[in-house]
């Protein structure tokens, strides 16, 4: 009898741990069902060819145009400058810090890059409109208050951690018989670093420049706070624009009723926002799994 | 892992060590840089931030006039919504890692699970929002209430949660299961009275660690919409609120000066909060992994 029951106990605490795991196989389902329910709702207002290719975006106002570019324009230019950023000094950090640093060093860096991880976004929003941009306007003529150029850059200080580990950690995974080969050539540090080791981990820093891409995307609050609120078609990063996620959050502090145009073009934006960056960490998940194997 | 610098190896010349002093040098100098932005965010938001913190700061509510106003009902709107995240997330999430860590096996659900998790992380928190204001706000109901934002928070988290408890639980050696096992115990008295024990720190740790990333969520809660303006403080989980990092952003988008130091000080508010849960943390798994040793 007390078997039974502790039989009993187990299967039922398996299902419910079960019903756990599959709980994130919901929240997927849920993402998707709502994006596709209120972007289908869009698109029967708005043609698929207005909403990808139109120049103007002016939802909000009384002539209403629904031209998503220049939220993209926006998105991709304060993205480039942070990974003009985030890439190299991340790259650099990475072979600087598993090539090259002695330990002490690495034990000082890794908590202080760990901390520049840890700042929540909105802080570094204030840092981009408060200090970055007073700074830049001191050498940059024309920088306008609100513009892509600062917290383009904040927003690649914010990813250099996210590059650099996940480089050093491709970097530390190329196995030392490469480096070895290299200096019984008569190699230096250097070339050994910059062209046995670096190409080797190649994959997988291609796989942690990716996901930069992708999380310089979907950040939000730098942009929201520094970056201005005018989607503009523009690659001067001296004026202010509007990225997508910015628009999400301008709509989302007005009081647009839910079952507009106007509420449900968030969604829609969602929507190009969210397949953008899924198609670019499936890529990344590739990238590095294709790495892994490698040198498994 | 990387040889001697200064080692056996014969030298190739000047212009290679140069070449390699400099590769050496432009690494530390990015990294000074990067240690001197974080110097420069701290030192702008001290400077700015600490003349406006004070008792009264911290026990008012908002107000128009930037003097008056204080963070008392977004610290405990934070604070609330923590609680409810925490509740949610952590059942649910370290539920799922012990399946999949324990139970789950290499079938081809488990790796299906695993691969959506993967890409949970990746998804933007905003999207999360819109998931939020679609599913909890509008089709469930909850309106903008401490539930709504908890909730949305929560499957924000779940990902991190998970992953994180997954690396506890494989830390913990194979043996200790097996004589576990061997003395005739069931799976789960195993995984209840051996596993989980061991790996409480490093969970423990994960646990704060996805919190203070919760903590200075801001995008989501203000999709899903949260209040910017709350002169008082949530009675239930189905009040309206707002949380730290939306005060912060409110009193940053305003043009006046005296607003941005408002910001600041909130920020110094959050960064402090954060700072102190770190340490909880590492106190935590200090303790423990000295008892367990």
């Amino acid at each position: 009898m007390r078997l039974r029951t502790r039989a009993l106990a187990e299967f039922v605490i398996e299902r419910a741990l079960f019903l756990c795991a599959a709980t994130s196989i919901f929240v997927t389902l849920g993402i998707v069902f709502v994006l596709v329910f209120e972007t289908g709702a869009f698109l029967r207002e708005v043609s698929v060819f207005e909403f990808l290719f139109g120049t103007e975006w002016t939802p909000l106002f009384y002539d209403k145009h629904f031209g998503v570019l220049p939220l993209v324009v926006g998105t991709l230019l304060a993205s480039a400058i942070a990974m003009i950023v985030a890439l190299p000094a991340g790259l650099l950090t990475a072979i600087y810090l598993s090539e090259y640093a002695s330990s002490g060093v690495r034990r000082v860096v890794r908590p202080v890059l760990e901390v520049l991880a840890g700042i929540p976004t909105v802080v570094y929003g204030y840092f981009a409109l408060q200090f970055v941009t007073p700074l830049l306007q001191g050498f940059v003529p024309g920088l306008a208050g609100f513009n892509a150029l600062g917290p383009g850059i904040v927003m690649g200080i914010m990813i250099l951690p996210l590059v650099s580990s996940l480089s050093e950690d491709a970097l530390h995974s190329v196995p030392n018989g490469l480096r070895e080969g290299a200096y019984a050539l008569g190699a230096t540090r250097m070339q050994t670093s910059l062209r046995v080791v670096v190409p080797a981990a190649f994959s997988g820093i291609s796989a942690a420049a990716i996901l930069a891409v992708s999380r310089a995307i979907g950040e939000t609050m730098i942009v929201a706070i520094a970056a201005g609120q005018q989607p503009r078609l523009t690659f001067d990063p001296r004026v202010p624009v509007e990225t997508m996620t910015a628009y999400i959050v301008q709509v989302s502090l007005g009081d647009t009723p839910a079952g507009t145009l106007e509420y449900r073009t968030i969604f829609a934006v969602g929507m190009l926002l969210f397949l953008s960056t899924f198609a670019l960490n499936i890529v990344s998940n590739w990238l590095r799994n294709r790495f892994r194997e490698e040198y498994a | 892992m990387s040889p001697d610098a200064t080692g056996t190896r014969p030298s190739t010349g000047g212009a290679l060590r140069i070449g390699d002093r400099l590769l050496a040098s432009f690494g530390l100098l990015v990294m000074l840089l990067a240690l001197a932005a974080l110097a420069a965010l701290l030192y702008d938001v001290l400077h700015d931030g600490l003349g406006r913190l004070s008792w009264a700061f911290l026990t008012s509510y908002p107000s128009r006039r930037a003097e008056q106003a204080g963070i008392l009902a977004a610290l405990v709107g934070s604070v609330y919504v923590m609680g409810i995240t925490a509740a949610i997330a952590v059942p649910l999430g370290v539920g799922a890692a012990i399946y999949l860590e324990e139970y789950g096996g290499r079938g081809r659900l488990s790796r299906m699970i695993e691969t959506n998790i993967a890409n949970l992380a990746g998804v933007p928190s905003i999207i999360y929002g819109l998931l939020g204001l679609g599913l909890f706000v509008r089709m469930m109901g909850m309106g903008r209430s401490v539930l709504a934002g908890a909730s949305t928070l929560a499957l924000l988290v779940l990902p991190v949660v998970i992953i994180t408890t997954r690396e506890a639980l494989r830390a913990v050696p194979k043996s200790l299961r097996e004589g576990s096992y061997a003395l005739g115990a069931t799976r789960w008295q195993t995984i209840q009275r051996q596993v989980l024990p061991a790996a409480f720190p490093g969970i423990l740790t994960g646990l704060i660690l996805a919190l203070s990333r919760a903590m200075g969520e801001t995008a989501p809660l203000i999709t899903i919409g949260a209040l910017t303006y709350v002169p008082f403080l949530p009675s239930d989980i189905w009040s309206p609120f707002t949380v730290l990092p939306i005060q912060i952003f409110n009193w940053v988008s305003r043009p006046q000066a005296a607003f941005a130091e408002n910001a600041a000080a909130g920020i110094i508010v959050l960064l402090a909060l954060l700072l102190m849960m770190n340490a909880v943390a590492i106190v935590l798994r200090d303790r423990f992994q000295r008892r367990s040793r």
